[in-house]
């Protein structure tokens, strides 16, 4: 039975919301169209008018537009798992390219620069017992290029933390290959100091009756611009990507996702919720789902939430929902921006509680059910702590801006 | 024994239009251990009133005055009032999602009583109260007020009036979209906090079904902002006959 829900809540936030919204037909920029290629003369510089661009601060992303991206900028170290094998690989290891082609200016120019990727490999069957913890340490801002490969082999299961930390200004592709029947979790943790400019390329394969659980968490650096992109290849593949960012004054975080649904009977979800405070806070969220012709039977739900929690912070948030047959399980989209809630800190005000703590309680339970998605408990808590951070820090953010409006 | 003491207030509610004149003159004295019925047709301002005690931002004193035991309650912050024995539960309680039932008793009676409640005895009591109330236990990892049916937000408005133990409750249409079991369940519940604690209530309603079950010690009739009339139980026998079209002219009547 084919159900197509939306909910378009209207955003409150500074007018700040746009909408860009496309069923049943090929709109305009549709994602079936849009180039890639691993040849950087394909793919020119951008002016900062390009629909992927229009959001982005391109001036501070420049030095990663650039095709000399040859600085030692980052160390990789990996920790990992005792069944799991990393290897250091030149860049014409063949394993490296087989996820998908650069769908942008920053993911072309990393793939032309990187000179060695490491590549993390879950063999067939294995199941990790333990975390495997890739740390990017941002050591110079020279502009580098990164690489890494996840592979989970057939019939495998792991996860995949990427941290990253330091300052560093980078163009990063993260590969990500599900084999048929593997169960891989990614996660990846932006906590730059402030400083760090970043680009990331994630592209991922889900083979037959994989899955994939991809998390991203945003909440240091300067820049921070991640485009997932998630592609079926075989049917009975299953995506979750979930996403939690917390955007400070003058923070641009962004993140645009891709999954395409190429191949009958394939699952997706994505959850992305931010918070953002002070001024010149701005995030972006872009989440275009394509359900191509052949995709019978899929089965998608994409949902993004922003908490605006003082003046001066700009929430865009763009879900673009793309159907091309008729015969699906379900689609649908949610996005929704707000600011705090007068009434629910009035009620637990009303109950003894201080409005900073009863603050802290509504932003919590912003994040709460998203952070139990995750299901990896060392990140859990770390999430938590962190979070904890931020509103520590910005408390007098928060208490010095007029509380107005409702959550949409 | 604490005295309320609300003395000629005027409030206006902010509108997009401007200041809108709500209260003209409210004069009441609550003392510990009494109830206080307000009946009134709708929009005559009794929420108003509720929520002008509770502190709620919206709603501006343009005159008069507040006290609790002498002390100037408009002065205080809301969680002020609150901590100074102030309970409000609400014709409309608020969603606030991710916080659990649990957490949020635990921080509120925290907040309340200056200190964290003994963790094994608090855990007895909240239990307790919550089968007194025929709240299912499973409600406490629940998020506050989230999905919760109309019945059950009352319910659980009542549950915080017996754990919190506050001075004074208002009790703002707590009545209101309960069935007959579940309006006698919260009556008890509301029985066994003024036994308890001695709590002075303010009971707000549209109906004298309540008070077969919570007896008021004073009907106060509230039309166009303030007190109309005031009396005994018996009054409110009247207004269950009569409606409110004495005071109002015509149109209004008790539904
Ligand atoms: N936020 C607001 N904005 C505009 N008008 C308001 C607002 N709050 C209250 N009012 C108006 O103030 C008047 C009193 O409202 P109030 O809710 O206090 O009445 P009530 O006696 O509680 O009514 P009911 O019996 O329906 O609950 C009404 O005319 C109402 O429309
Ligand atoms: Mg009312």
């Amino acid at each position: 039975m084919a159900s197509i829900t939306t909910d378009h809540s209207r955003a409150v936030a500074d007018g700040a919301h746009s909408h860009a919204f496309g069923a049943g037909s090929v709109p305009q920029g549709s994602r079936a169209e849009r180039l890639t290629s691993f040849d950087l003369a394909d793919i020119p510089v951008p002016t900062g008018r390009e629909e992927e661009w229009r959001f982005s601060p391109v001036a501070r992303l420049q030095p990663l537009f650039d095709a000399d991206l040859s600085g030692a900028g980052v160390t990789v170290t990996v920790i990992p798992a005792p069944e799991v094998k990393v290897e250091t690989v030149a860049r014409d290891d063949a394993r490296l390219g087989t996820a998908g082609k650069p769908g942008d200016r920053t993911a072309v120019s990393a793939w032309n620069a990187f000179e060695q990727a490491t590549v993390v490999t879950i063999p067939v069957e294995a199941v990790a017992t333990d975390v495997t913890s890739v740390r990017i340490d941002g050591v110079s801002s020279e502009a580098t290029a990164a690489h890494v490969l996840v592979r989970a082999e057939r019939h495998s299961q792991a996860v995949v933390v990427l941290d990253h930390a330091g300052v560093a200004t980078v163009s990063e592709t993260v590969e990500i290959v599900v084999e048929d029947g593997a169960h891989l979790t990614v996660v990846t943790v932006q906590d730059w100091s402030e400083g760090a400019v970043h680009a990331a390329s994630h592209r991922a394969r889900i083979g037959r009756d994989a899955k994939l659980k991809h998390v991203v968490v945003t909440f240091g650096g300067d820049v921070v611009r991640i485009t997932p992109d998630a592609e079926f290849t075989a049917e009975g593949g299953e995506v979750e990507m979930v996403g939690l960012y917390f955007a400070d004054a003058h923070q641009h975080q962004e993140h645009r996702l891709f999954v395409d649904h190429a191949v009958p009977s394939c699952r997706s979800r994505v959850t992305y919720k931010g918070a953002l405070q002070g001024q010149g806070a701005h995030t972006v969220w872009v989440g275009d789902v394509l359900i191509r012709a052949n995709a019978e039977g899929t089965d998608t739900y994409e949902l993004n939430r922003n908490l605006v929690l003082s003046d001066g912070a700009r929430a865009d948030s763009v879900p673009n929902l793309e159907i091309q047959t008729g015969e699906i399980e379900g689609a649908g989209h949610a996005s929704a921006t707000g600011r705090f809630d007068d009434e629910q800190l009035f009620y637990l005000q009303s109950r003894g509680i201080a409005e900073t703590e009863a603050r802290r309680l509504v932003v919590r339970g912003f994040f709460a059910e998203l952070i139990h998605e995750i299901g990896v408990a060392s990140v859990e808590e770390r999430l938590l702590a962190s979070i904890e951070a931020e509103l520590e820090k910005s408390m007098g953010v928060i208490t010095g801006a007029p509380a107005l409006g409702t959550v949409a | 024994m604490s005295t309320l003491e609300i003395r000629d207030l005027h409030v206006s509610v902010e509108t997009k239009e401007g200041a809108k004149p709500i209260l003209r003159g409210v004069d009441l004295t609550i003392n510990s251990g009494e109830t206080h019925a307000i009946m009134g047709p709708n929009g005559s301002g009794k929420s108003t009133l509720a929520s002008a005690l509770a502190g709620h931002p919206k709603y501006k004193v343009t005159s008069g005055t507040v006290t609790l035991d002498g002390e100037d309650v408009l002065a205080m912050t809301v969680d002020e009032r609150a901590r100074a024995g102030l309970f409000l539960a609400m014709q409309y309680p608020v969603e606030v999602p991710g916080v659990s039932v649990a957490n949020f008793l635990r921080t509120a009676k925290t907040a309340i009583t200056g200190q964290a409640p003994a963790l094994r005895t608090w855990g007895k009591e909240v239990k307790g109260a919550m089968e007194n109330l025929r709240i299912d236990a499973a409600f406490a990892e629940r998020s506050v007020n989230e999905g919760f049916s109309g019945g059950e937000k009352k319910r659980h408005e009542i549950l915080q009036l017996e754990l919190f133990k506050p001075h004074f409750a208002i009790l703002d249409e707590t009545d209101s979209g309960l069935d007959v079991d579940a309006l006698r369940v919260v009556s008890e519940g509301v029985n066994r906090a003024k036994e308890n604690t001695d709590v002075g209530v303010l009971l707000i309603t549209h109906y004298t079904r309540i008070l077969r079950y919570i007896k008021p010690d004073f009907v106060h009739v509230f039309v166009d902002g303030k007190i109309a009339e005031e009396g005994g139980p018996e009054l409110a026998e009247r207004l269950e006959n009569e409606g409110y079209d004495r005071y109002v002219g015509t149109g209004a009547t008790m539904a």
